[in-house]
């Protein structure tokens, strides 16, 4: 079967064409058919899942050549190895079950067939992604991923919430993406391939410079840090709860914000190699995990509260991961990158419940806010075990799930006092915060009554997918118990590692959960302590939890206005300056050509003309001289001799003045020949003719 | 006749029947403009078959450069005293624009239906333009490349300045003078090369053999006039304030052509001429051209970030996405990246020739193309909705589509390119911003537009796309899917030549 494995991720692809082209007419059969093929690829997930048990691990690889850019090679390939089994069966899992959810949840909305293309689309995405073979394929998928999310947290895109939460999830992750890139331009320049095996036997051999891989591991793990929603990139996916609630626990809860933890993961054999990149990667997790803890405290949106704790959860695995880096790069021996994967694994089954009882809650109130809830167990009698369940598992009560996983979270923080502490703050404030979400909304006197009389279980299609997944929430995590036949520690790792058993951590953490879940049910069951007081008491606290530590404010301020205030100022720039040039040279020019025609109409062609203008001027004067008047000639015969003597007296050199005199005198004719209307018929003529 | 001239004589002939039509039979003129440009874009196809599996690896093996031509027609005799010839010849860099121009002059022919003045002209103009794009691909004399590279801007002056938006003859005249004076340095370096070699000759081939042993400051003076030249037309970030214009302002099909095919050729001749032709000069100004295509790529996306005019915001995206061929020019030592200019001109003639026609037809229904007016279209276009996403997706660089595959081998390339100058990694690290920007533009439009609330009473009444509109914008999605998916056959189409011209470019 394994063989088959790329059939995994074609079956959801074939289901989206399928639904676009040919079924989206009818809901029922597209609906139906893209749920055959996800269940189908859970099976061959399951079966592909025991014969890695059953080859023992080895990986199994296959891949074909796509295209070559010179020495670099580009392949499409999967590969097959215990991680990669786990992660199938994951997706697949919640992903039936989603599928089946949304049946009853997306039940008379108008694009409910393009709700599952969507669907299947994503987990096409989703599957290829995980069975990739190498960083180019990982992260075409990755976008990918990225695209499915985009158009699902949209879906309701007439809702300006929704549409403006997919942007903004599709661009913040875009923004990590841009690590990504940077780190396989890296990868592909020194290794030459982007090949996993190549390129981590590429390290091995040492072909990247120690700073260089550091670089090249950070820079990675920005890709991750967008995925999977880490500070200080987590801003998008509380936002991201506008989707509906199917997705928000497939995608933004199980399976897509989990791929930046696969990648680390995945790409652990990059980290390694370099403490330092380890140890960004782990105060990251860390950083993340507390920030999310403690806005989660005070939100009162039930998926924003979810959406916190899956910020959370997934810095924790992060710091599982990056403080096994850190581990192994010094030689000692970690559990955390068991404790990232395992926890991986059982949070998708967890937290996918969580939200998928989330919208049961909301399908039976209609609305989110957990301040309209309460009592609501008496009216949902599966949903509420199951979301209590859930909560349980998360809070790390045994035998729960959420138990083992958690354990080995800080089970791996041992050597590292500040994470350890870190670690259980973050502990005590999940337990407290689900268990106040928990009793707010299903236990004590419904504060709606309205909404509380209208409140109903939900359909079958609904809470069957719940029950299933409360049993996995319950046992998923049994796979590691120690002793057992090592499903668990021999899934999560490529070298042997023996589960320890720690029972002192245990207790600890233990009794952390639970302390947290009690100070819970004082506060918010028995009232035993008034939450708002508190509230009061710490109020610029409380303001700043409550306005997420202001990081879209922040945001806004110091990214999205400035660069939308330089695309406007360069616009300007644009037509001001860059383009004033152009226009600016066209109107030198324009000036030159106007300076040029002013010299050529008036100094070119008006000596031309001006010399025509005199000669006819001159000659209108001097037409008077053969006019046949003889008063004239006399009158002009003693002006001339009057002229002359006058001239004789005064002037030596007097041929000059005469000719002067003369041609004054014609043309003073002249005008006075004009001004009485008597102009010269023969330039008349010449001007009509023209 | 062989196929070449062909390519460039048969819309002549079509330009002349469609002249001598009768002036009020609208459909005649369309159909046979139709006929027209069908027929070279037939012709192309063949071409890029018979080039893909015949004739490819003629240009690895071949000794000399004018062997590599895997088509030749000529070198005929045409101007003896001045030793001008007629000499085409298409080679793996010719053909996948050759075949790029068939397929947007028919689809923008197709897409020009709805012109409803002055049929015959706008028709015969359009066809005078689609001989001078494919003359200009194929011409392998300065003189025929000069002559083909101007005839252009006749028909494109009239195109804008006739039947274009409220601001035509600023935009036409724009355009027309800002191209004209890059052509005139061309001109200058024609001759200056012209005149520096014996015997005198006009043929691009020889000059490129030649051109390492040119001095070296006479190589510059060539390559920078070279440039000036065909920076406008890319255009290049100082050099782009005539494309928004000349865009918004053109009709819808005369816009297809002028970002799908007309930008090419900018990038075309860098690659064709001056690059293989003055390899000092190239190395001694790489760095400042991957800095112009660092800047372009940023400033590109930044503005369009700000633009209200959806056309207008294609426009400058354009500049934002011709930024990443100049980077990738720029790295002319890296088989990827030059690989990936290829990619990025094909890749941007299919998407952004789509959201020209996509907006055409939105604006065609409309009568507007202020973005804010808009608002949840998708509600009533879903289909159109869904195909402007998908444009919106590939442009941004989504992978599975053309987009991507071009942007990454830039960025491998140029990335990789530090023996071009130790810079080169540094500003494809900045560069790569233009991705998150041009998400980021993207998506606030595709926002705007088509998410959001739907005002029934004020964009009731709009329709979806008709069959034709169909007809021209499928065609660019198959390709894009299919070059993004699975890009070896373009890959192989365009390697051999490539490599063979960047032994030119490295000497």
């Amino acid at each position: 079967m394994t063989e088959f494995a790329f059939l995994i991720p074609l079956l959801p692809l074939f289901a989206f064409a399928m639904i676009v082209f040919f079924l989206r007419w009818n809901e029922k059969v597209a609906s139906g058919f893209s749920i055959a093929m996800i269940l189908t690829s859970w099976v061959m997930s399951v079966w592909i899942l025991f014969e890695t048990i059953a080859r023992d691990g080895a990986p199994y690889e296959i891949f074909f050549h796509l295209t070559s850019f010179a020495a670099l090679n580009f392949e499409v390939g999967i590969l097959v190895d215990p991680l990669t089994a786990i992660m199938l069966i994951v997706v697949t899992t919640v992903g039936s079950c989603v599928q089946i959810y949304s049946l009853g949840y997306m039940h008379g909305d108008p694009r409910f067939s393009r709700f599952f293309s969507y669907l299947s689309l994503f987990l096409f995405s989703m599957l290829g992604l995980v069975l990739a073979n190498n960083f180019f394929m990982i992260f075409i998928f990755w976008e990918l991923v990225g695209l499915t999310s985009y158009l699902l947290i949209g879906f309701w895109f007439e809702k300006k919430s929704a549409a403006d939460a997919g942007k903004k999830a599709f661009i913040t992750t875009r923004i990590g993406d841009l690590g990504f890139i940077v780190g396989l331009l890296l990868i592909g320049t020194y290794c030459q391939t982007f090949n996993y095996q190549g390129v981590f036997q590429a390290l091995g051999d040492g072909v990247m410079p120690a700073g260089v891989l550091t670089m090249a591991a950070i820079f990675l793990f920005c890709g991750a840090v967008g995925k999977s929603a880490q500070f200080p990139l987590h801003v998008w996916l509380p936002d991201a709860m506008e989707g509906p609630t199917p997705v928000s626990a497939l995608i933004h809860a199980a399976t897509m914000v989990a791929a930046g933890v696969y990648l680390v993961a995945r790409s652990m054999n990059v980290f390694v190699h370099s403490a330092d990149a380890s140890l960004v990667v782990a105060i990251i997790g860390i950083t993340t995990s507390f920030i999310a803890a403690t806005i989660a405290l005070v939100q009162n949106d039930i998926k924003r509260v979810l959406a916190y704790s899956t910020v959370s959860q997934l810095g924790y695995m992060i710091m599982a991961l990056g403080l096994y880096g850190v581990d192994t790069a010094h030689g000692h021996h970690s559990p955390g990158f068991y404790a990232g994967t395992f926890h991986l694994m059982t949070h998708a089954f967890f937290k996918g419940l969580l939200f998928l009882g989330a919208g049961s809650v909301i399908h039976a109130v209609h609305t989110n806010d957990i301040q309209e809830m309460g009592g609501l167990w008496k009216k949902m009698k599966i949903t509420a075990p199951a979301f209590c369940i859930a909560s349980l598992s998360i809070a790390g009560i045994p035998p729960l799930a959420g138990f083992f996983s958690k354990d080995e979270i800080v089970a791996s923080t041992h050597g590292h006092p500040v994470f350890y502490v870190l670690t259980l703050a973050v502990a005590f404030m999940t337990a407290f915060y689900m268990w106040r979400l928990c009793f707010l909304t299903f236990f004590g006197k419904p504060r709606d009554e309205h909404r509380y009389e209208h409140a109903h279980e939900s359909p079958k299609s609904m809470s069957y997918p719940l029950a299933f997944l409360s049993l996995l929430a319950i046992g998923a995590g049994w796979v590691g118990i120690p002793g057992l036949p090592g499903i668990g520690e021999f899934a999560f790792h490529a070298e042997p590692y023996h589960t320890h058993v720690d029972v002192l951590g245990m207790l600890i953490a233990t009794t952390v959960g639970l302390s947290g879940i009690i100070l819970a049910y004082f506060v918010f069951y028995k009232k035993a302590i008034d939450a708002d007081k508190v509230a009061e008491r710490f109020r610029p606290i409380h303001t700043f939890l409550l306005n997420k530590w202001y990081f879209d404010e922040l945001y806004d301020l110091i990214l999205i206005r400035p660069i939308m205030a330089i695309g406007r100022f360069l616009w300007t720039f644009d037509a001001r300056v860059v383009d004033g040039i152009v226009n600016g040279a066209a109107w030198l020019t324009m000036l030159w050509s106007d300076a040029k025609m002013w010299f050529d109409k008036w100094i070119i062609d008006g000596a031309v003309n001006g010399a025509g203008w005199i000669v006819r001027k001159s000659a209108a004067g001097m037409r008077y001289m053969q006019a046949g008047q003889v008063q004239f000639y006399a009158l002009f015969v003693l002006l001339m001799i009057v002229i002359f003597g006058i001239a004789k007296i005064f002037v030596n050199n007097w041929w000059p003045l005469l000719v002067a005199l003369f041609a004054g005198g014609a043309l003073l004719l002249g005008f006075t020949a004009r001004r009485s209307g008597d102009d010269d018929s023969a330039a008349g003529a010449y001007e009509a003719e023209k | 006749m062989g196929i070449l001239s062909s390519l460039i004589l048969i819309p002549l002939v079509g330009m002349v029947v469609v002249m001598m039509l009768p002036k009020d039979n609208k459909w005649a003129a369309r159909w046979t403009a139709t006929v027209f440009s069908a027929v070279p874009m037939v012709q192309t196809i063949w071409l890029t078959w018979d080039y893909f599996f015949t004739k490819r690896d003629m240009s690895g093996l071949a000794s000399s450069l004018a062997d590599t031509m895997a088509y030749v027609e000529g070198p005929f005799e045409w101007i003896p005293s001045l030793n001008i010839q007629f000499y085409v010849g298409a080679d793996g860099l010719s053909v996948p624009l050759l075949a790029l121009t068939g397929l947007l002059s028919l689809i923008s022919i197709l897409a020009s239906f709805g012109i409803k003045e002055r049929v015959k002209e706008y028709f015969a103009f359009f066809l005078l333009l689609e001989a001078g794009m494919m003359g200009v691909f194929v011409a392998l004399d300065f003189f025929l490349f000069y002559v083909f590279w101007e005839i252009m801007l006749v028909p494109m002056y009239f195109l804008i300045g006739v039947w274009g938006g409220p601001r035509k003859e600023y935009a036409a005249i724009k355009f027309f003078l800002y191209t004209l004076f890059g052509s005139i340095f061309m001109l200058v370096a024609i001759l200056l090369l012209y005149f520096n070699t014996e015997p005198h000759t006009l043929n691009i081939l020889t000059h490129i053999e030649n051109g390492s042993s040119l001095p070296y400051v006479l190589q510059m003076v060539c390559f920078i006039f070279f440039f000036i030249a065909f920076a406008i037309k890319v255009p290049v970030w100082p050099f782009h304030t005539w494309l928004p214009d000349a865009h918004v302002e053109a009709p819808t099909a005369v816009s297809v052509i002028l970002a799908g095919v007309l930008l090419k050729m900018g990038t075309y001749a860098m690659l064709r001429i001056s690059w293989p032709m003055f390899p000092d000069a190239l190395q001694s100004l790489a760095l400042w051209i991957a800095v112009l295509g660092g800047i372009g790529i940023i400033y590109g996306a930044l503005v369009s970030l700000a633009q209200k005019d959806l056309k207008k915001l294609v426009a400058y995206s354009s500049v934002s996405h011709m930024g990443y061929c100049m980077l990738a020019l720029a790295a002319y030592n890296s088989a990827q990246a030059i690989s990936g200019v290829m990619f990025q001109m094909v890749s941007h003639g299919l998407l952004t020739g789509g959201l020209f026609l996509l907006v055409g037809v939105l604006y065609d229904r409309a009568h507007t193309r202020e973005i804010a007016v808009f608002g949840g279209l998708g509600v009533k276009l879903p289909i159109y909705t869904s195909i402007m996403v998908f444009f919106s997706m590939a442009s941004l660089g989504l992978p599975g589509m053309s987009g991507f595959i071009s942007e990454f081998m830039v960025f491998v390339g140029a990335f990789g390119a530090s023996s071009v100058h130790p810079y080169m990694p540094y500003i494809t690290g900045i560069s790569v911003l233009g991705v998150v920007l041009g998400a980021a533009y993207l998506l606030r439009m595709v926002q705007r537009v088509f998410l959001g609330p739907f005002d029934m009473s004020k964009w009731g009444g709009l329709t979806e796309m008709n069959i034709r509109e169909y007809v021209t914008v499928v065609p660019l999605m198959v390709l894009t899917l299919w070059i993004g998916m699975y890009p070896k056959p373009l890959n192989n189409l365009v390697s051999a030549t490539l490599e063979n011209l960047m032994e030119y470019m490295a000497r």
